[in-house]
């Protein structure tokens, strides 16, 4: 009787830590939204400095304006679909006024827009390579836009005090640069605190870290980090201000209406 | 033996700790919000900032080493070029001029304003009086609009504009708005390939389709060659200052006026669009055979386009009636016979930062029987299909500061071609250095790019962007 006892409570016990442990497809879920999805929609204003090997630096300039393509009443907060962004340029003066409009779709290529005020022309962006470089930043395109997660095999591979430590591998090898890659992610938050990629022989190639977390309306948001080529030497340092959720952005801003003329209101 | 496992051990661990990452400013409180203290002062910086209207790291936003006023800006630029060879119409220098562009913009929510002007000199030319309808002198006024919302589904682009729309990778067929054609083959920015029109443009939109309706009340050429930079074939020989161009352009306000409309909406991936307009050849369509001069005469475009991702990259096509008013029947030698374009391209990323990409593009004559009866005496026929094929490919390196472009422009019915190379390098945030070539190569002196062929100049430029 007692045993029997002791098997009821231990059974519940081991529950209860089942349940406190979330699979790794839990974490990969919850960390993707916690790095691209917090609120419906927000905006920030980005600033970014690329540091070259010789110690050169570059600044960029842009405020992003970010709308989630969630169903109408969805309030499980576990959206992860397509995602409309507006890049507005500021910095440097050669691409000032330069709007850059992302349609982002899960599971297959992003429709992209560039508009050349110069020209006042719409130009649809062919380029379909997504770990190349943001604005020459070392920041790929999928860092700034989420890399889709059913794109690499994730696994557990420790549990620390403060950290859920993933193991991540592609499943298409010859798309991407990198063999494997290592993230941090914050048990808390669910923040990917860093982020290693290593090369075929297991050589540390790139490294990214949040170096400043806020809570802004409630989310934890990232708003300075760094992106380090260790084969270059260079270095990006991205900082995000103004950053606001949940402001009210409707899909005909992610229009060709709005690429030609900015949405001044929207951006502030 | 124990004792060194358990060093190797603890060395591991502390390898292990090492290797994690430390926790950034902010999460750390996340982290453990220390029950004690957060009782009484340090709230966590994420709570203060969510509960404040204005996030106080908003000053920082105001860029770094600005001194002028957020609506202003521009560039300083010097573009220099010379002819590769000998041509006894124009001078050996293709251009030489300095620049300065000033552009101001001031919005508020529902209207905004722009101005944007050229303040430019260079000895190229002879003259230096201001004509803004043409560009010519030292001022070059390239926009100033006002922009207007009056409704939600409505803008308003009043006044001296830039307008651009179509498929084409540097070919135009519903695109009627005005070019600048010898600012395109003497080596000035892209940019300056398009000229301003002085119009009124509404767009209207809704979820169904969207109307973009251009009025331009009194006709605006091309910026076309006139042999004042550039020789051209004046249909019996090579000609330049020696016989400029000097055109009978229709000026009369609201009677030889231009209407101009797209309407086009997305369908899925991919974007449709149909194309009108009513007004004149943009560049000389004719010859007034009583007085010799070259005339504009009246022409209407209707036409179509669709764009969107093929494989792994984008396609578009495009076509339009180019229905010249003027010679219905074809059978008029003094005025162009109407045509048919038609244009298909593709574009793709060919590997990491190299974008490649082709057109196909053919202009039919219609009724040709008719233009081959009438032709005069000695006249060189044109092809009855004029094709062009276009490559086009662009290499970014040194972290996208540095591109490398070459355009070409191929007819294998004309057996000549057009080449554009061109590097452009960032040497920084403000200063940008450019070379490149304008290279025409032609069996026949008459036709449209070995017409040229005397042209053939290369250029460098310096410029500062603020």
């Amino acid at each position: 009787m007692k045993k029997t006892l002791l098997g009821i409570v231990l059974a519940a016990v081991a529950v209860q830590a089942q349940e406190a442990v979330p699979t790794v497809e839990e974490i990969v879920a919850k960390a993707n939204r916690a790095a691209y999805y917090q609120g419906r929609s927000g905006r920030a204003k980005v600033s970014m400095s690329i540091k070259d090997a010789q110690g050169r630096e570059r600044a960029r300039e842009f405020t992003i304006l970010r709308l989630d393509l969630e169903p109408e009443g969805d309030t499980s907060d576990t959206f992860t679909g397509d995602q409309k962004f507006y890049v507005y340029f500021e910095r440097p003066a050669d691409v000032n006024k330069t709007a850059y409009l992302v349609h982002k779709h899960v599971g297959r290529d992003d429709d992209r827009w560039l508009f050349l005020p110069g020209l006042n022309l719409v130009k649809r962006i062919a380029a379909s390579d997504t770990r190349t470089s943001f604005v020459g930043s070392d920041f790929f395109y999928e860092d700034v836009s989420g890399r889709n997660p059913a794109d690499d095999v994730h696994e557990l591979a420790e549990t620390t005090d403060t950290y859920y430590v993933l193991s991540n591998t592609p499943k298409d090898p010859k798309a991407v640069e990198f063999a494997s890659y290592k993230m941090w992610i914050h048990k808390a938050s669910f923040i990917p605190v860093k982020a290693e990629y290593y090369d075929a022989k297991g050589e540390k190639i790139r490294e990214a870290q949040a170096l400043e977390v806020q809570q802004i309306q409630g989310y934890p948001t990232v708003t300075k980090s760094m992106m380090k080529d260790l084969r270059t030497g260079s270095a990006t340092t991205i900082s995000y201000t103004r950053v606001e959720y949940n402001i009210a952005l409707t899909e005909d801003i992610f229009t060709e209406r709005y690429l030609r003329n900015p949405p001044r209101a929207q951006l502030r | 033996m124990k004792q060194r496992m358990m060093i190797g051990g603890m060395l591991a661990a502390c390898a292990a700790w090492a290797q994690e990452p430390a926790l950034p400013a902010g999460l750390g409180a996340l982290a453990a919000p220390a029950p004690a203290a957060s009782a009484e002062p340090a709230l966590p910086q994420g709570l203060d900032l969510g509960m404040s209207a204005e996030p106080p790291q908003a000053t920082l936003a105001q860029p770094r080493g600005r001194v002028l006023p957020e609506e202003l800006s521009g560039f300083w630029e010097m573009r220099g070029g010379v002819r590769l060879q000998d041509d006894p119409h124009e001078k050996t220098a293709s251009i030489g001029e300095t620049r300065l562009q000033v552009q101001f913009d001031k919005a508020a929510d529902r209207a905004a304003v722009k101005v944007v002007a050229d303040f430019l000199y260079d000895p190229v030319l002879n003259d230096h009086r201001v004509d803004l309808e043409s560009g010519d002198g030292w001022l070059d006024l390239r926009q100033a609009n006002l922009l207007l919302r009056p409704a939600p589904f409505m803008d308003v682009k009043l006044g001296r504009q830039i307008n651009t729309w179509g498929t084409g990778d540097l070919l135009f067929i519903n695109d009627l708005f005005p070019k600048d054609w010898n600012a395109y083959f003497i080596g000035r920015d892209d940019d300056y390939l398009k000229a301003p029109s002085d119009a009124a443009k509404v767009s209207l939109f809704s979820e169904a389709v969207n109307l973009d309706i251009v009025y331009t009340p009194r006709f605006d050429s091309d910026r076309y060659i006139d042999g004042r930079r550039i020789s051209y074939w004046n249909s019996q020989r090579r000609a330049g200052r020696d016989a400029t161009v000097d055109a009978d352009k229709p000026d009369g306000w609201f009677r030889d006026d231009e209407w101009a409309a797209r309407l086009y909406r997305n369908i899925g991936v991919y974007e449709a669009a149909a194309y009108a307009y009513d007004g004149f050849w943009k560049s000389p369509g004719g010859t007034d055979a009583a007085t010799g001069r070259m005339i504009f005469p009246r022409l209407q475009v209707f036409g179509g386009s669709m764009r969107g991702p093929l494989g792994r990259g984008l396609f578009n096509l495009e076509g339009g009636w180019y229905r010249s008013a003027d010679d219905l029947s074809g059978d008029d030698p003094f005025v162009r016979n109407s045509e048919t374009r038609l244009l298909a391209g593709y574009e793709q990323e060919l590997m990491q930062n190299l974008t490649g990409g082709v057109q196909y593009y053919v202009e039919s004559m219609n009724d040709y029987g008719a233009y081959r009866r009438t032709l005069p005496p000695g006249a060189r026929a044109a092809d009855e299909h004029r094709q062009v094929v276009t490559f086009r490919l662009t290499r970014l390196l040194m972290n996208q500061n540095l591109r490398v472009g070459m355009f070409v422009y191929y007819s294998p019915t004309d057996s000549d071609m057009y080449l554009r190379p061109n590097v452009n390098y960032k040497v920084d945030d403000h200063w940008i250095v450019e070379v490149g070539g304008n290279v025409f190569i032609g069996r026949d002196d008459h036709t449209f790019f070995g017409q040229f062929e005397r042209n053939n100049n290369v250029y460098a430029s310096v410029r500062y962007g603020f």
